[in-house]
């Protein structure tokens, strides 16, 4: 019953009059479906930073820096969102003419144009939906770097710091890879954010953990998460809102939304068994975070290939994920002495190289067609797809960390990136804020 | 009369109450408290970052007795929180001077 309703409708279709026909053309045809999917997945995104990444963040720091540490996650919610409807979309999703390949122009700042358009990505969404869908990627990116220097920063060197880093490194990393520019030309893939998303925020949580210092007393103090409660709580908020991260990247409701999904939910559950059982191999104890933090690695892995792979692939990616992102975390950054408060780098960074290059070796056809038929990954018989995703890796790494060096020099040099010793030691709940959870 | 001080394994507190109220104890202040003893300390790890927790969660219970029930009540106390194992606690007896009821201004023993 069902087929016959739907050739009906086909043949309806094909006796369109060609001036209807021709108006189709003109006017975007929009998918409810996918626009539904999309409005959906914006909240899902939105939800992972708030509350989902301030609790997860919240809950690793000591009592005294609970609210500085979550109340950054929801002031650059609130600063990213202003900028990126003035300039910050329209730089990394429009077209910018003979400087295309590094960024975009300014044709939709404030929104001008939105109103009966549709991307070129999104060819059956409202451009308005995805101007949304993309504003909560570029919220939570810089949101996750606040993890790496957490404990210590002033909050108006971290507002100063996040407003230049969303401008000159989110955006023209966005348009490089995914808006036009010279990454995504050359090739290179990332489904849902590998590269610009966590290989950019771990690598620029790096610098900034790097250029900051350790926290006092870090390495003789008791500095053990207060309340890990609010961190599972913040990693199920992640787990579940990174099906809109990913699956909503297929920017469409069909088949390979599906796929994303289904590669993001199995390479987390992986993810997390592995880290678990790594640690109680070696450890004695399968410790909560070492079971929250291997979830995270895996999602975070499996973010620039969800929409490319098959799900056995997921389940590789979500070994990978567990036992690369356990050495990074907890082997080579006590082995290297930096003070990464909450392992930015370790996981969301390291998780981000991992993924983008396993997109090289697990990308096939059979999923997303994104070569026409062509070979895709190593497993489609390309290998020569590694080298590309490689060249991706090491463009964003170098740009990324140059870049938020120079930033950091610059807001050091405007109001001083940290807090007095004794403001550090007070806690900066009360000594920024003025306010403290009893 | 004397100030019973125990320190005790919190799990243990519902049973020491019970002991002591068992014996005619009409009333008795409770604190949450960390330190070490023979027990010393667990060892803590978060992402690899290891640490020797020295200091341990106790819980003190302080009660005002007069002198002729003092012996029941350290008993009482000994029975209600021993497990055998190390970290059992302790019990302090030291003596007091005044006790007021600030309600009616009774004092002594009177106001226990």
């Amino acid at each position: 019953m069902l087929k016959v309703i739907a050739h009906t409708g086909a043949l309806a279709m094909f006796a369109m009059p060609a001036s209807t026909a021709a108006w189709a053309a003109d006017k975007p045809q929009i998918d409810t479906g996918d626009t539904a999917w999309l409005l959906v997945a914006t909240a899902l995104v939105l939800m992972m930073n708030i509350p989902g990444l301030a609790l997860f963040y919240a809950g690793m720091v000591r009592k005294k820096n609970v609210l500085a540490t979550a109340v950054q996650a929801f002031a650059v919610a609130a600063l990213v969102t202003v900028l990126w409807f003035m300039v910050g979309y329209s730089l990394a999703f429009t077209d910018g003419g003979a400087l295309n390949g590094f960024i975009g122009s300014l044709s939709r700042a404030f929104g001008s144009g939105l109103l009966g358009s549709v991307h070129e990505l999104a060819k059956t969404v409202p451009e308005n939906v995805f101007l949304m869908y993309q504003a909560t990627f570029a919220v939570i990116t810089p949101a996750i770097i606040a993890g790496a220097f957490a404990e210590r920063m002033k909050f108006s060197a971290m507002l100063w710091f996040m407003a230049l880093w969303l401008l000159f490194v989110y955006v023209p990393v966005a348009h490089w890879v995914w808006g036009g520019g010279f990454l995504g030309a050359a090739g290179v893939l990332d489904f849902a954010g590998g590269l610009v998303v966590h290989l950019n925020a771990g690598v620029a949580g790096l610098v900034c953990c790097l250029v900051i210092g350790k926290r006092h007393g870090y390495g003789t103090e008791y500095m053990a998460p207060h309340n890990l409660v609010l961190t599972l709580v913040g990693t199920s908020l992640l787990w579940v809102g990174w099906f809109g991260f990913n699956a909503g990247s297929a920017l469409s409701s069909g088949e390979l939304a599906g796929s994303a999904m289904l590669n993001t939910h199995i390479s987390a559950a992986v993810a997390a068994l592995v880290w678990m059982a790594i640690e109680w191999a070696s450890r004695g104890k399968p410790s909560v975070l070492g079971i929250l933090t291997g979830a995270v690695a895996g999602l975070g892995t499996i973010t620039p290939a969800a929409g490319y792979v098959e799900p056995w692939a997921a389940m590789v990616i979500g070994v990978a994920a567990g036992a690369v992102c356990y050495w990074a975390s907890v082997i080579l950054k006590t082995r290297l002495g930096y003070d990464d408060s909450l392992d930015v780098f370790g996981v969301h960074g390291v998780g981000g190289i991992l993924g983008s290059i396993l997109v090289g070796v697990f990308a096939t056809r059979a999923i997303n067609d994104v070569a026409k038929g062509q070979p895709v990954g190593l497993v489609d018989g390309n290998a020569g797809q590694i080298l590309t995703q490689l060249y991706g890796v090491v463009a964003v790494t170098v740009f990324c960390a140059v870049a938020t060096w120079v930033i950091l020099k610059i807001v050091d040099a405007m109001v001083g990136l940290r807090v007095t010793r004794d403001e550090e030691v007070e806690g900066l709940d009360t000594a920024l804020h003025g306010e403290r959870v009893q | 009369m004397k100030l019973v001080s125990a320190i005790i394994k919190p799990f243990k507190l519902d049973e020491v109450r019970d002991a002591l109220t068992g014996v005619g104890v009409s009333g008795l202040t409770v604190s949450e408290v960390k330190g070490f003893g023979r027990q010393k300390g667990q060892t803590e790890i978060y992402r690899g970052a290891e640490y020797l927790v020295s200091f341990l969660p106790k819980v003190k219970v302080e009660i005002v007795v007069d002198d002729a029930q003092v012996e029941r009540a350290i008993e009482a106390i000994q029975k209600a929180a021993h497990t055998g194992k190390i970290g059992d606690g302790k019990i302090f007896v030291t003596a007091v001077e005044q006790a007021l009821r600030i309600r009616t201004g009774e004092s002594g023993s009177n106001a226990l």
